[in-house]
Order: structure tokens, then C-alpha cells, then sequence
């Protein structure tokens, strides 16, 4: 077969692929079943695959894997396009479409590569130093520029609806095992033998890590796998990547069903894994590093592992010519693979004076130079030559080569392990940070341990495993044999970070960081790891540093004349790769995102055309209408005032309180005394935080001795009956009390206007209604149209008002009743926007007043707080500061020129303009005053009551010239109530 | 996220629960004064290590439980209700 001239041989996942077509910059490629974007763009040929972030130099694939910096595509499709996808884990698909990145205009010819000559001028913090005044130019002039020429992936500015993205699914099991390389598969395999139920997670398409790469573990691996396959309690996901580790065993993992887009275009792309594990095997592995030197991101330059994956996998050579540049005896298994592939001539440079693996190169007939470094490579858009020194004769030598393979050693994968809290050691046999984890927070075995080579990889999984059965008081089957092949004796790595020379030396590809800018943050002064990382981006792009991060603070570390031990790594955070945030959200937005609560009367209100808006998580009825404007509102309100209307106002926080303490209770809870109170009398009362500033108000009513309804406002009332529990159970554990939410057992209407009385007496069978007989204020039980129910002659809107409670189930009945006994006096249903009317007339407060920062003193309600007995929040609300005659106070605003709207949130300013004293909480346009009406919050606002302010919207460009009054601005006496 | 073994409930997931404070201090008694109450209210130490946490069951059985917890690895090595005392390192058999 032959999808392309490097393709060389069968891999290991294209051996049966068959051939597919995709575009590559709007140009057709073949590839095979199996291919990544990368590994066929390379059997091709194609090495150029993006420019580079800064200096828009030409880049190619560094890796085979998900740490990729460099290739990185745009996908587009019918959803839109999606930046920054990884093109060496992008798997193709027929008329897969994708596109190169930050070229203009095109990838072959790009005009901000100028960047890559002034790169001089372009150091780490120059946009900082340079762009500095004058400052309006940042924003209209340097940002857009810079942002222009700079960056990745573009991102549609319009996104279309898109189809629920992914979804979320709960898993648990005793143990999760991450990562399927020879220890995790060996882990996996002997938990699962325990009858342990284990999961195992791998985010590459096929299991087995390492083994994959290396012919001898073949027969191995085909075998433990036919034996994991046999076990019924152990499951094995592919393609999907732990992301972060919580504590107490949670994980989140991603799994990728790219693969299923195909077949199913609509359905998600990714499932989201929350996975609780009792014990958690981390077989994470290690990362290939790089090694800086000039020249290091040419395209052609790329990790040996990677060679020899692309090799392996898809059987593509990534060269014939190829230079190698190593510093231990594992990389050299990509020259002896390419070379078994027929590859031209080999070089190998490896800074070693002696290798086991080379006397073994050698031996096949190539080329080693040890004690030798690459100096620079050589190419612009692709690699041709490199220059070599013998570190013993200081002569450079030029060697033609059509690619070079760097391994600068190998770092353990411990982003998870140090998101448990692992603590990093420097080791020097794997010139690397290893981590290091308490038995109690998890387990790992294999390479992420520092051990070198698969079989004692394989061998530590089967200790991990016995520790995390005997944890789990489960014993091991004795295993006759694990059939691990034999591995030759290696020879020792030695630390390799940066080759000096004239030139750009990369340590982080994505974001074009030299070890220039390294060193020039330490000269600067950003000395410490963390300060160099923010100061130069080092390590903050997508790939994260997996491949140079380190390599970054040896940099550091010479810099500061210091060991790398000293310096450290940057903290790894979740996610430990990139996530699209779609995957998170899965199902859970638009109407998902939060629960409704309907009130019982909902089908009623829709049918009357009702608009509704969300108040808490209720639904409720702003409006009965679906025109624009004020003027259905204010005939709501009109009806009120006038004759008679009617509001649903079930949402109400509603709490039972009984006991034999109850009014003792609710004298501690409350800013004012309850235990005065008459039965069958409702007050309204106040609560306070311990802190001294309100939390909620609301009518409280004493059905009996030990009996009280509290009502709270619709959005606090899970708040408040916290708070009472709360309390309940820590300073009040010795009272006789319990609180029960019954808000949703019981619909409430309210009954307001000068005909209330005449439309209730109708229905109301059992309670004499006249004002001498139930008076304001007044609470009695009641039938309701023959439904037992309870009255309270309690008024939000000022007028005469009764509210009735029925239980949920009958709201409709009790409703309907009244609408008919009111159509004699044309009963008119209200909603949220004319309560909200009605209430400012009043001056009554509802949220926008009691936001969080008044006190009972700012809304005029200081006297209200009992002088005797302590309540929650009493010795705070007497701090001076809270109780300051210049605090923010409740008043009332009318224009001055009544036909001037007000606007919620004008700030209002002295007429000099010389300071803002205060803003606009709620305005409505009035109807029983002339004009509109306000509330505010005025710095010393009562002593302010008759003084003209401006009210001002910078925003909307508003301007309008106000009187400061009294907040009760209709009925002051609230005879209308009382009548 | 953390998973807190409820004594009426059994384990259950952080997400059913709402934290509420340090549990180690409790209010100051009425007449305590202004100073008693700032630090009651304002003044928190925040221990790394071992923490004695209220955590109320809001999705669950609403009880108030106290929560004995490590603020840097997340153990929890005791629950109980409010009124009982922390037990002792020696107690817990540690």
C-alpha cells in the first residue's frame, strides 16, 4: 500500500485502514483509516503544517501525542469553526475540513513573519514596555494590532446554536487506574483478577503506552489485553484523559467521540466522566523533553519518540536522513526502528562518552558521534542540515540531515499526582522531578515514579496493585507469570538542557519563549519559577509546558547559579488539558442551567396571556400582556387603587414555626419582639445578620400560643429557613422548636383595592370581614369558596387587602371563585411590574433595597429594634459606622419636570456636580402621583428631603433634574389600609 | 469535592451540604459587648491542617453536623452533632 511516499511500512493502526480523503487548506489529502491530521500530512510529505505564535516562524508536528505545541489546526464544519485542535490527535474522517493557523495569507507566504527578523526588538515583556502612553492608544490602537498579530486559532465572533455538545455521566468503582501502559495494564489486570472492581483510563485510541512502541511487548500486550477483555469487573476507556483529581476520590475525565461524528453528526462529542474511585492507581508514565538549541523548531525538528511513534503507529517515516540528538539509551530505539524502514543514513549525537545503546548502533552500521552536541539546525521551512561540535575538540562539523530527533530525557506525567498534593524530589538518575504521594492519597507505579523501562514498569504495577488490594482488605491471586520480556541493561542518562549558540533557542514552542527571555526575566528580577513562567508565558499555553517545562527552569536555574532542584517547577491546576467548555456545561445550560418552580396557577396565567419573568428560580406573572411599555402595567395598578385586583403571590417564602419556644425563638431571630404579639394578629418583622445589616422582611402571624407563619421574600426563603435551622441547632439547641417549609403547600393570593372586602365577603363563609371585627392586621382561619383556608388583612400595595392561603392543590378553585365574585367590580389580575408600582408609591422596601449593605437604620426602620433581650446582629447594629448620620438612606425622588422619566440605577449628584451622593434603586411611572417616582439610597438622605439633585445615566446618556421626598410618597398615614 | 459521612444519611456527596463556618467558637453570650462580637464575626483563623467545620445537610436530613477536617489533604476523621466534644487524637485512635 501506498497513501503517500513515506509511508514505509503497515502501522499498528492503519495495517487495515482503507484510504480517506480530507482537506488541508482547502487542498485535497489521502490518507488511511486510522491517520491523525499529523501522521498524514507527514506520509505526504508535508512537513509545514503552522506558524508560530509571535514570530509566525514555520512549524510542523514536534510530537505524536496530546502535549503537541506546534501543529495545531482549525477545524471547520456545519457547527462553526474550532480552533486550536491538536493535529496529532485529530483523527481524519472523510471531508474532514481544516485549516493552518496565524498565516496571512497564506502558509507558505506569511507577511508577519517580519516578526522572526525584529525578534530581537521583540523580547519577553516588550508589549508591556514599549505600548506605555498614551494610555487611550491601548485599547484603540495597540491592543486590536497586537492581538492581530498574534495569537493562534480564530474564533467565530458568531457561533451558531449548537446541538447539546456533550454529556455528563457518573461513574464509581473500587479502583481507577489512569493511564494503560505496562503498569497500568499490569494493575489493572491483577486488581481485576481480586474480583476489585476497576476502571482503567487511556487517553490514547488503543491501550498499551509504551508497550505500542516497541516490537518485543507485542505479544505481551496482545495477551493481557485478551486476558482485561475476559474480566467482567474491569472496564477499559480509550480516548479519555483524566483531567483533574478533587480529593476524597473524584475524578473528572474527558472522553473524545470524535470518532463517532460521522456516523452521528448530532449527536456529542464528549462525555464528560465523573468518576468516585475508592483507590486511585496512577500510571500516568513520562513526557519526552526537548533540548533548546538554535534552530529547535524548524520544521523536521521533533522528539525522537515521536519519530518512532509515527513509525509504529501509522508507518510513516518521518525522514530518511535523519540526526539524532539524545542523552540516553531509550531514544535510540527511533534510529533503529527508521533503520530496520530502510532509512539512508543515520547520525546519532549523543552527549554521552559511553552508551551500551550505542556500541549496539554501532553494531548495525550507524553512525554515533558521542560526547558531541548539535549546535544548530539549519532550514527555514524545513530542516537540512545540522552543525555539530565534539565537545572534546571544539570543532564544528555540518551534517545533511532531512530531520532531527531530540530526546533530552524523560519528566514523570505529575500534573494528577500534584493536584493530590504530591510533593516533587529531584532525581538525578532521571534528571527529573518525580513525585512522591502518601499511600492515603493514591498510588502510582511505573515510569510517573522515575523507573526506567517497561518491564520494571510492568513489575511496579503489580506491587501498586498488591498494596491497593491489601488497602482494601482484599488479597491477590498468586500469579505464576506475567510472561514480562526480557530487556537489555541500559546505560545512564546524563542532563541535557540547552546547547548555546547564535540563534533562537525555544523552550516553549506555543508561545515562542527563547531562553533569551528566560534569562531576561532573571535579570529583571523574576527570579522565582512562577514570576519567570508569568513574565515570559513560559509553559502558560495549551500543551503546558509538558515538553520544555523543564527544560525552562534549568535555564532558570543556571541563570541564577543554582541547581535545578532549587528552582522547581510552576504548580500544575486542573484541567491537566485543555477542555472545551461546552464539554463541562453538557446539558446543563439555557433552560438546564437551573431548576423552575411553577406556581400552581401557572396554566391560568399563560391562558390570560401572561409575560413571566424569572424571581428566584420561580416563574412568575410580570404582566398580563405581551405588549411593550408601561401603559398595561399601570391599568393593572389603575384597578388596585380604584376598584379591585388580584395578584398570585404563592412564591412567598412560607415557614411553620411551633413549639412551645417558638415566640421565644422568633425573638432571636428576629430584630423586633414577637412574643407580644396577640394570636391571630400578623406583624411585620425584621431579620437581621449577626453582622448588623438586614437579611430579609416579612409578615409574621401567630395562628396559636406556639404557632407562627413566617413569610420571607420569594428569593430569600430557602436562606432564611437555614438560618433559623441553623441557629436552631447550635445557640438555640435547647428550645422546643421546629421549622417546616410549607411553601409549597400553600398557593397565596393577595386581594387589594377599595372593593376587596365586598368581593371577599362573597366567598369567605365563616369570618366576619367589617374592619371592627377583623381589623388590619388581622389573621384568621377561614373557608374559602368551601375550601378551608386562611385570611390575613395584610396590604403590600397600600390599599384595602386581604391575603388568601389555600393548599396548593385547590388554588384554582379558591381562584376562580374570586374572579367571579369580583367581575361585579370588574376584578383585574396583577402582576409583578404593578406590585412593584403600587409598592413604591408607598414607599414600601423590596430587594433592591434590602440588597446586602442597609441597615433597619438606612430604610427608616431604627426604631423598630427591641431595646430588651438579645436578637441576632443586636450588639453589631450598634457599631457607630452603621448607625452614621452620612450613611446611604432610604428616600423618595420625583423629577422636577414631571414628564421626565427616572431611570433604576441613576446615579444621583449635586447640582454643582461635585459629588455623587447616591442612586436610583426602583422607579416606576406613578399613578397616583403626577409623573414618575423613585426610591434611592442617599448618603444622609433624610436630613436631605425637600434638596434638588441631578440624577445621571453616563451609560444611556441620561440627564434629569430631581427632588429628594419623603419615601412614603402616597398615603403617609396608610389610611387606605386601615379603612 | 469532598464526600462527608453523615451520621443520620450515610456518605454523602459535598454538593448536598452547605458550609457553614468554623465550628470550633460559638456566639458570645448577650451582654459580651462590641469587641466579643467583631471577633466573633470577623476575626477567623485559617488553620492549614486540622479544622472543626459546621456543615449543614440541606439536601438531606437538614441536621447540623460538626466535621472534623484536614484543610490541606481533605481527610475527614470525625463527624458528629453539635453538642458532642472534638474527640481527642488519642480517641480517634490515631
Amino acid at each position: 500500500m501506498n497513501h503517500g511516499p513515506s509511508r514505509v511500512a503497515d502501522g499498528l493502526l492503519t495495517r487495515a485502514g482503507g484510504a480517506v480523503q480530507f482537506f488541508f487548506d482547502g487542498r485535497a489529502v489521502q490518507g488511511v483509516t486510522g491517520d491523525t491530521v499529523a501522521s498524514a500530512l507527514l506520509a505526504n510529505g508535508c512537513l509545514l503544517l503552522g506558524r508560530s505564535f509571535k514570530y509566525h516562524r514555520p512549524r510542523g508536528p514536534f510530537t505524536c501525542g496530546p502535549h503537541e505545541p506546534c501543529a495545531l489546526v482549525d477545524v471547520l464544519s456545519a457547527a462553526g469553526r474550532e480552533p486550536n485542535r491538536s493535529a496529532t490527535t485529530l483523527e481524519i474522517y472523510q471531508g474532514l475540513n481544516v485549516r493552518s493557523q496565524n498565516r496571512w495569507p497564506s502558509l507558505r507566504f506569511d507577511t508577519l513573519a517580519i516578526n522572526d527578523w525584529l525578534g530581537r526588538f521583540l523580547p519577553a515583556g516588550f508589549y508591556y514596555k514599549t505600548f506605555m502612553a498614551p494610555g487611550w492608544a491601548w485599547e484603540r490602537i495597540y491592543e486590536p494590532l497586537i492581538r492581530r498579530a498574534a495569537g493562534l486559532g480564530r474564533i467565530d465572533q458568531h457561533i451558531g446554536k449548537c446541538p447539546i455538545r456533550a454529556e455528563t455521566v457518573h461513574e464509581r468503582t473500587d479502583v481507577l487506574v489512569v493511564g494503560a501502559g505496562p503498569a497500568g495494564i499490569t494493575a489493572t489486570y491483577r486488581l481485576g483478577q481480586s474480583g476489585l472492581k476497576v476502571m482503567l483510563v487511556e487517553r490514547d485510541v488503543i491501550l498499551g503506552g509504551g508497550t505500542i512502541l516497541d516490537a518485543h511487548w507485542t505479544e505481551w500486550r496482545k495477551q493481557m489485553l485478551e486476558r482485561l477483555s475476559a474480566l467482567a469487573n474491569v472496564r477499559a476507556l480509550t480516548r479519555t484523559t483524566v483531567l483533574s483529581a478533587y480529593g476524597h476520590g473524584i475524578f473528572a475525565a474527558l472522553e473524545d467521540l470524535g470518532a463517532n461524528m460521522q456516523q452521528e453528526p448530532a449527536g456529542p462529542r464528549e462525555r464528560l466522566h465523573i468518576i468516585r474511585a475508592r483507590r486511585v492507581v496512577l500510571t500516568t508514565g513520562a513526557v519526552e523533553r526537548l533540548i533548546a538549541f538554535p534552530g529547535n523548531d524548524i520544521p523536521g525538528v521533533m522528539l525522537a519518540g515521536a519519530a518512532l511513534a509515527y513509525l509504529r503507529r501509522y508507518g510513516v517515516a518521518v525522514g530518511r536522513r535523519p540526526a539524532l540528538f539524545v542523552n540516553s539509551d531509550e531514544a535510540y530505539d527511533a534510529a533503529f526502528a527508521l533503520q530496520a524502514t530502510g532509512a539512508e543514513s543515520i547520525n546519532i549525537i549523543d552527549i554521552r562518552s559511553e552508551s551500551r545503546a550505542a556500541e549496539r548502533a554501532r553494531a548495525a552500521g550507524i553512525t554515533v558521534r558521542l560526547g558531541s552536541v548539535i549546535v544548530k539546525a539549519i532550514g527555514r521551512s524545513a530542516v537540512r542540515a545540522v552543525c555539530i561540535r565534539e565537545q572534546s575538540r571544539r570543532r564544528q562539523v555540518t551534517l545533511a540531515a532531512d530531520c532531527v530527533l531530540i530526546s533530552g530525557g524523560y519528566s514523570p506525567a505529575h500534573a494528577l499526582a500534584s493536584q493530590l498534593g504530591a510533593a516533587l524530589r529531584w532525581q538525578n538518575a532521571v534528571a527529573a522531578f518525580v513525585p512522591e504521594l502518601s499511600a492515603q492519597l493514591g498510588n502510582l507505579a511505573g515510569a510517573v515514579r522515575g523507573l526506567v523501562g517497561l518491564a520494571s514498569a510492568a513489575r511496579d504495577g503489580e506491587a501498586a496493585a498488591a498494596a491497593v488490594a491489601c488497602s482494601l482488605h482484599q488479597s491477590l491471586a498468586p500469579e505464576a507469570d506475567l510472561r514480562i520480556p526480557h530487556e537489555p541493561p541500559s546505560s545512564p542518562l546524563q542532563d541535557l538542557w540547552e546547547v548555546r549558540d547564535v540563534g533562537k533557542a525555544f523552550v516553549d514552542l506555543q508561545n515562542d519563549v527563547t531562553t533569551d527571555d528566560v534569562r531576561l526575566a532573571q535579570r529583571e528580577g523574576y527570579e522565582h519559577v512562577e514570576q519567570m513562567k508569568r513574565y515570559t508565558t513560559h509553559s502558560m499555553a495549551s500543551d503546558q509546558g509538558n515538553i520544555g517545562g523543564l527544560v525552562g527552569t534549568a535555564v532558570l536555574a543556571t541563570a541564577r547559579g543554582i541547581h535545578v532542584a532549587d528552582v522547581g517547577l510552576s504548580k500544575p491546576r486542573p484541567f491537566a488539558t485543555p477542555v472545551p467548555l461546552g464539554a463541562l456545561a453538557g446539558t446543563q445550560f439555557g433552560k438546564h442551567l437551573k431548576p423552575t418552580r411553577r406556581l400552581p396557577l401557572e396554566a391560568w396565567h399563560r391562558a390570560a396571556g401572561a409575560t413571566f419573568v424569572t424571581a428566584g428560580y420561580w416563574l412568575r406573572p410580570l404582566v398580563y400582556s405581551h405588549e411593550p411599555g408601561w401603559e398595561p402595567v399601570m391599568r393593572e395598578a389603575r384597578a388596585v387603587r380604584h376598584s379591585v385586583g388580584i395578584s398570585d403571590v404563592s412564591s412567598l417564602g412560607k415557614i411553620d414555626v411551633q413549639g412551645p419556644d417558638a415566640a421565644r425563638f422568633l425573638d432571636f431571630i428576629y430584630a423586633n419582639a414577637f412574643s407580644t404579639l396577640d394570636v391571630g394578629r400578623a406583624r411585620y418583622g425584621l431579620m437581621l445578620r449577626e453582622d448588623g445589616i438586614l437579611l430579609d422582611d416579612g409578615t409574621t402571624a401567630r395562628l396559636g400560643h406556639d404557632h407562627f407563619l413566617v413569610t420571607t421574600t420569594t428569593a430569600n426563603s430557602a436562606n432564611v429557613l437555614e438560618h433559623m435551622e441553623f441557629h436552631l441547632q447550635t445557640v438555640c439547641a435547647e428550645f422546643d422548636v421546629l421549622c417546616t417549609d410549607v411553601g409549597d403547600q400553600w398557593a397565596q393570593f393577595s386581594l387589594a383595592g377599595p372593593r376587596a372586602r365586598e368581593v371577599l365577603g362573597t366567598v369567605v363563609s365563616d369570618l366576619e370581614l367589617s374592619n371592627r371585627a377583623f381589623p388590619f392586621m388581622a389573621v384568621a382561619s377561614a373557608t374559602v369558596a368551601n375550601i378551608p383556608g386562611r385570611v390575613f388583612r395584610i396590604s403590600f400595595s397600600g390599599e384595602l387587602a386581604f391575603e388568601v392561603a389555600i393548599p396548593a392543590r385547590y388554588a384554582s378553585k379558591a381562584w376562580t371563585a374570586l374572579l367571579d365574585a369580583g367581575r361585579a367590580f370588574d376584578i383585574t389580575p396583577y402582576g409583578l411590574d404593578a406590585l412593584n408600582l403600587l409598592r413604591i408609591e408607598k414607599g414600601h422596601v423590596a430587594g433592591a433595597e434590602l440588597n446586602g449593605n442597609t441597615t433597619a437604620g438606612d430604610l427608616g426602620f431604627g426604631r423598630m429594634l427591641k431595646k430588651k433581650g438579645d436578637f441576632i446582629g443586636r450588639t453589631l447594629a450598634r457599631r457607630p459606622g452603621l448607625n452614621a448620620p452620612d450613611r446611604s438612606q432610604l428616600v423618595g425622588v420625583r423629577p422636577t419636570d414631571r414628564a421626565q422619566p427616572l431611570r433604576n440605577g441613576m446615579q444621583l449628584v449635586t447640582p454643582d456636580d461635585a459629588a455623587i451622593v447616591g442612586f436610583i434603586t426602583s422607579s416606576v411611572p406613578s399613578i397616583a402621583l403626577d409623573g414618575w417616582v423613585g426610591l434611592a439610597l442617599v448618603a444622609g438622605g433624610r436630613d436631605r428631603i425637600g434638596q434638588h439633585l441631578v440624577g445621571k445615566s453616563p451609560v444611556q446618556q441620561e440627564s434629569v433634574g430631581v427632588e429628594l421626598v419623603d419615601s412614603r410618597m402616597f398615603d403617609p398615614e396608610n389610611l387606605r389600609a386601615r379603612c | 469535592m469532598l464526600h462527608i459521612p453523615c451520621p443520620w444519611c450515610g456518605e454523602r456527596d459535598e454538593a448536598e451540604f452547605r458550609y457553614r463556618g468554623d465550628a470550633s467558637r460559638s456566639r458570645p453570650a448577650a451582654d459580651a459587648g462590641l469587641e466579643a462580637f467583631v471577633e466573633h464575626v470577623y476575626e477567623r483563623v485559617n488553620p492549614l491542617g486540622w479544622h472543626i467545620e459546621w456543615w449543614l445537610h440541606v439536601a438531606g436530613c437538614r441536621k447540623l453536623l460538626k466535621v472534623e477536617r484536614d484543610t490541606e489533604t481533605h481527610q475527614i476523621r470525625w463527624v458528629g452533632n453539635p453538642g458532642d466534644p472534638v474527640p481527642s487524637k488519642d480517641e480517634l485512635h490515631l
